[in-house]
């Protein structure tokens, strides 16, 4: 026994003339705790709601979902199942407002039975929803009605159709869509879709039927049929139960999820660089004690289970204060996501994460506070008669070793319970060592700095570049924490400038901005006319026929689909092909392998040019056969070319090219590309094209890449308030790292002072030691911000890279000034007061 | 046969400072018996602290043999001699290596508190009284002052009733007047609790004081003798 109440005691005792000081070493772990706390709160409260409200999300028990009506087998299929039946058909197409002469691409659903099952659609006048199919109205989204000054009662056309509004919708039923925002909903009984004339061959529609089913039905069971669930896939039918939503539902804001921890982690590391760098300032401080007290007879156990009672019933309350503030700023973040949301979160006390927090909070402050404190052990009773006796160099301490091993098993644990995979696990800790690494490897570069200064530098900088160098100065730590901080800010602006400005670009200059689809092809050559007549630029005009890939290789689509060991990617196989066919290669294509032949003569071979990747995604190369089903007909075909396809531009792009002379004769529509100069133009123009062709859709790309913008900025925005948090951590380290060192820094300002340095000498001094210790840290921590956003733009987002400088000089500044600002005003009473009266109180 | 309370034999200290081998003490060796007082004495670097420290168990030798208090101290633990120390040992240091954050009293107490001493309290404060603080027992060190600290520093040397009691420059830091009240005090302890009394000193009449003088010169003994009032 180790008498634990009087050291206890004593530990309360020598404490309390620090508390204040110790406080800041709270405030590091605290911040970091308070980040963590407040994600898992709000992820733990999304998950719970994703539990909840998925039947409300997907309006049914099971959804059947395709781009054509259920063929006879599947119908029987469904038929079978003892359930509530309803069906959706929906569709893009252009809305004309006839008391406003206006038009609205527009987001089409038809609907057949009572559909939704779960939750409901809110209407205003409430009964409309339930009353707008019989009465053969239309529901309306009410920001549409708003933007367009539109009534209920007031009419509007759908294709051929003209129909009275029967309400405004106040909300969406089923996940939220990046469509929504550009192309509000419609709603309409299913019986009048035919009259309206919209849905034709080649139209792009999805057919979604939902069932309801009784309480006792296993859902599961039924969904885990392999032989009834082939017969869905060979028609390319996705089938969705509330059990795939909701695993759904969980990847979509896995990411969402693995974002934010992976913010809170750094956030809670600062907090714990924090810990250690304070501790390390603390227990040095305290050298003297505890070698008195070794010398009196306490031993090195003792010694250290003093401090280390002291450092963990502060880091608790540090933790505790933390999780409280965390548990309130979650309260925040829904109102920073909601728009990325496809539900209301509940905001409400998570225990889970609560108690995570404290846990894990409790652990990282012990094993960080470990790494210095284990230290008091060894601390030598000479002390007390040598003050600057140094402890004999010892072999390592292999508890020391066993604390280090258990932080980096701690992140890995941590990080692998984040991602849930090992190998990820792995990378990131593997990237956040080497980040660490490079981070300390500059500060302790930064020695060369001193070394090779000119001697005939002036006193001040000599004196504020020694100071960095000052024993216990923490300047590494201090890099380090701040750079991190850095790092993360430097690296978020430039991944999002990156993202916007490819944005942008699409929208820039004589890039296009409004897509026509839809166009049959004896409308074609009009429309074309009717282009020109309004002036505007016939930018391309290419014709779509979809098919779908029946065989490759010589194996049947069902055979490669049932070989688990093939490497092809299901979307490419599922989806419908929309292909054109041209005589060359267009400005944004290049060939990457072979020759492209743009043209054939009936019972040639026809040799069709692929995109590389999607060829790599079908795993297809040059010569392979691939054989197409278009509307019924088999076209074989092989591999004559690969390209490569420029994507940033806001042209139609298509991954399979025909030559020409083979499907000239298929079912098929054309797209129109143009350009208008004003927002009013296209207007006219847009009206003018749906009065006189209905089934055309004009798309204005403008508003999509406004869409755009608004989400990239609003994910930006929040991004930017969590790398706040590691920033927060930098600065706090930093100020509590200058208090702790604050009385040796007295010492030597009032020892320069004595000896004649004026009130500015010692200004210049500090202010030069603070802008050298915020350049390296800024310094170190943009270029790991280039570095690794140069591999998230090329290898994760596929973005051309380039820097804009100005923001980043701009982020140097604002770092080296606020290292400046904190550094001076906690040394300011210094400066302000006489050098006798400093050093008596701060002795005291 | 003298019942010794310190025993050195042979005693030598070295360090490694850079490739060059320093030898800071060689060959010493002296017994103290119970109840003597003993100063060490000699010019800086002399290696008197050295010696101290050795002494005191809170270095290694390099070579040689020390007997402290009854025990072979060369194979003790570091946790070992700590507890020797807290059991019979007393400190007085030249800058009185008081904690700051501690209060007097509860300076004076820690050492009866290592030891589970039920009464540390009751019988610090009557040693602080004995020192003339009674009225100071819960001020901080820094509300004191050095004379008054180096008497707090004495009461706490004292108050686990040390067998033997290593004393650094303790007058080192006062003024002549606060520096001889606080050698009147050392030496009257030491007389009423029947204590051992090294002290290392460059004052030579302080040294005068005590029963034995040992003279280092260049790490080497030059002189152990007797004092007149020995």
């Amino acid at each position: 026994m180790d008498r634990l109440g009087y050291l206890l005691r004593l530990a309360r005792q020598d404490s309390r003339r620090h508390r204040g000081k110790l406080f800041m070493f709270m405030s590091s772990i605290t911040l970091g705790i308070m980040a963590l706390v407040a994600i898992n709160s709000f992820n733990y409260n999304l998950v719970k709601d994703i539990d909840e409200q998925t039947k409300t999300i997907l309006g049914a028990d099971i959804q059947v979902e395709g781009k054509k009506p259920l063929t006879p087998l599947l119908t029987e299929i469904m038929d079978s199942l003892p359930a509530e039946q309803a069906l959706q058909v929906e569709f893009f197409s252009m809305a004309f407002m006839p008391k406003k002469d206006a038009t609205q691409f527009s987001k089409i659903r038809a609907v057949e039975g009572d559909f939704p099952f779960y939750g409901e659609l809110v209407t205003q006048p409430k009964g409309a929803k339930d009353t707008y199919q019989a009465a053969n109205t239309l529901l309306v989204d009410d920001a549409m009605m708003f933007e367009y000054e539109l009534e209920v009662g007031d009419s509007m056309k759908l294709g051929e159709l003209t129909l009275p509004i029967g309400g405004r919708l106040m909300n969406s039923v089923g996940s939220i869509s990046l469509g929504a925002s550009f192309a509000p909903t419609v709603y309409i009984d299913k019986s009048l879709l035919e009259k309206t004339g919209l849905v034709q061959t080649g139209s792009i529609v999805e057919y979604k039927y939902f069932y309801k089913t009784p309480e006792d039905f296993d859902r599961e069971a039924w969904d885990n049929s392999a032989a009834r669930m082939q017969h869905f896939h060979a028609e390319d039918f996705r089938v969705t139960t509330i059990e795939d939503q909701k695993r759904n539902l969980g990847q979509a804001f896995s990411f969402l999820n693995s974002f934010l921890n992976l913010v809170a982690l750094v956030a809670l590391l600062l907090g714990c660089i924090g810990v250690a760098s304070s501790v390390f300032i603390y227990i040095r401080s305290k050298m003297s004690a505890i070698a008195m007290l070794r010398c009196i007879g306490m031993t090195g156990r003792q010694a250290f289970l003093v401090y280390f009672i002291q450092i963990f019933v502060l880091g608790f309350i540090g933790v505790v204060i933390g999780t409280i503030l965390g548990s309130g700023i979650q309260m925040v973040l829904p109102l920073l996501l909601k728009d990325m949301l496809p539900y209301e979160v509940d905001l409400s006390i998570s225990w889970n994460a609560i108690f995570q927090g404290l846990g894990i909070g409790s652990l990282v402050t012990c094993l960080f506070a470990l790494v210095p404190l284990l230290s008091v052990r060894k601390v030598s009773p000479l002390k007390t008669l040598r003050a600057g006796y140094e402890d004999e160099a010892s072999p390592r301490d292999p508890l020391k070793i066993l604390v280090y091993v258990a932080i980096v098993l701690s992140l890995f644990i941590f990080l692998r319970t984040l991602t849930g995979e090992w190998r990820s696990a792995g990378i990131f800790t593997a990237g956040l060592l080497v980040a660490f690494m490079v981070l300390y490897g500059f500060a302790g570069l930064s020695i060369l700095i001193k070394k090779f200064l000119p001697r005939n530098w002036g006193f001040v900088w000599r004196h504020g570049l020694a100071n960095l160098y000052r024993p216990n100065n923490q300047t590494n730590t201090l890099i380090v924490s701040i750079g991190l901080g850095t790092a993360i800010l430097t690296l978020l602006y430039i991944v999002q400038g990156l993202i916007l400005s490819n944005v942008n670009s699409m929208d820039a200059g004589n890039q296009p901005n409004m897509i026509l689809y839809g166009i049959e092809t004896h409308q074609k050559d009009k429309i074309a006319m009717m282009t020109e007549k309004a002036t505007l630029p016939v930018i391309q005009q290419v014709p779509i026929v979809t098919m779908r890939l029946e065989s490759w290789k010589g194996r049947s689509k069902k055979d490669w689909l049932q070989d688990t060991t093939s490497r092809v990617e299901r979307w490419v196989v599922h989806r419908e092909a929309r292909v054109t066919y041209r005589d060359s290669l267009e400005f944004d294509e290049t060939l990457v392998e072979g020759t492209y032949t743009g043209k054939i003569n009936p019972g040639d071979t026809v040799f069709i040019s692929l995109d590389r990747g999607w060829a790599a995604s079908l795993d297809v190369g040059m010569g392979d056969e691939l054989v197409w089903n278009v509307q019924g007909t088999l076209i074989p075909t092989y591999v004559g070319s690969l390209r490569d396809i420029e994507f940033r531009s806001m042209r139609t792009r298509f991954f399979i090219l025909f030559p020409e002379g083979v499907l000239e004769e298929a079912p098929q529509f054309h797209v129109l590309v143009t350009k208008s100069p004003s927002k009013e133009v296209m207007a006219d123009y847009r009206r003018d094209v749906v009065k006189a062709f209905p089934n055309v859709s004009v798309v204005d790309l403008g508003s999509i890449l406004t869409t755009l913008n608004d989400i990239i900025s609003k994910i930006s925005y929040v991004i930017k308030f969590m790398a706040g948090f590691s920033i927060l951590t930098g600065l706090i380290v930093l100020i509590s790292s200058l208090l702790l060192s604050k009385f040796q820094r007295v010492k030597e300002s009032v020892l320069l002072r004595t000896i004649g340095a004026k009130r500015s000498h010692i200004l210049k001094i500090n202010a030069t030691e603070y802008a050298l210790l915020g350049s390296l840290a800024a310094a170190t921590g943009i270029l790991i911000a280039i570095i690794g956003s140069y591999f998230i733009a090329t290898q994760q987002l596929d973005l051309e890279f380039s820097l804009s400088w100005w923001p980043i000089v701009g982020i140097f500044f604002l770092i080296v000034s606020l290292t400046v600002f904190i550094g001076l005003f906690n040394t300011r009473d210094i400066l302000n007061r006489s050098p006798l009266e400093v050093l008596r109180s701060e002795s005291a | 046969m003298i019942d010794s309370i310190l025993t050195l034999n042979k005693i030598g200290k070295s360090y490694v400072s850079g490739d060059r081998n320093l030898e800071v003490l060689k060959d010493i060796s002296y017994d103290i018996p119970r109840g003597q007082s003993v100063s060490i004495v000699g010019p800086s670097g002399s290696g008197k602290t050295t010696l101290l420290g050795l002494c005191a168990g809170l270095d290694r030798p390099s070579t040689g043999e020390i007997r402290l208090c009854d025990a072979d101290i060369g194979p003790m633990s570091e946790n070992a001699k700590a507890e020797l120390r807290n059991k019979y040992v007393g400190f007085v240091f030249q800058n009185f290596q008081l904690i700051p954050s501690l209060t007097a009293l509860e300076n004076v107490m820690i050492p009866l508190e290592l030891l589970g001493d039920k009464a540390a309290s009751t019988i610090s404060k009557e040693l602080l009284d004995r020192v003339g603080l009674a009225d100071r027992m819960d001020h901080y060190p820094t509300q004191l002052s050095g004379g008054e600290q180096q008497r707090v520093s004495i009461a706490r040397a004292f108050s686990n009733r040390p067998q033997i009691l290593f004393a650094d420059e303790p007058t080192g830091n006062l003024d002549e007047d606060t520096g001889e009240k606080i050698e009147r005090l050392l030496f009257d302890l030491n007389r009423e609790l029947q204590t051992t009394l090294v002290i290392v000193t460059h004052d030579l009449e302080l040294a005068a004081k005590t029963d034995r003088m040992i003279r280092l010169k260049g790490g080497r003994i030059q002189l152990d003798e007797l004092n007149q009032n020995g």
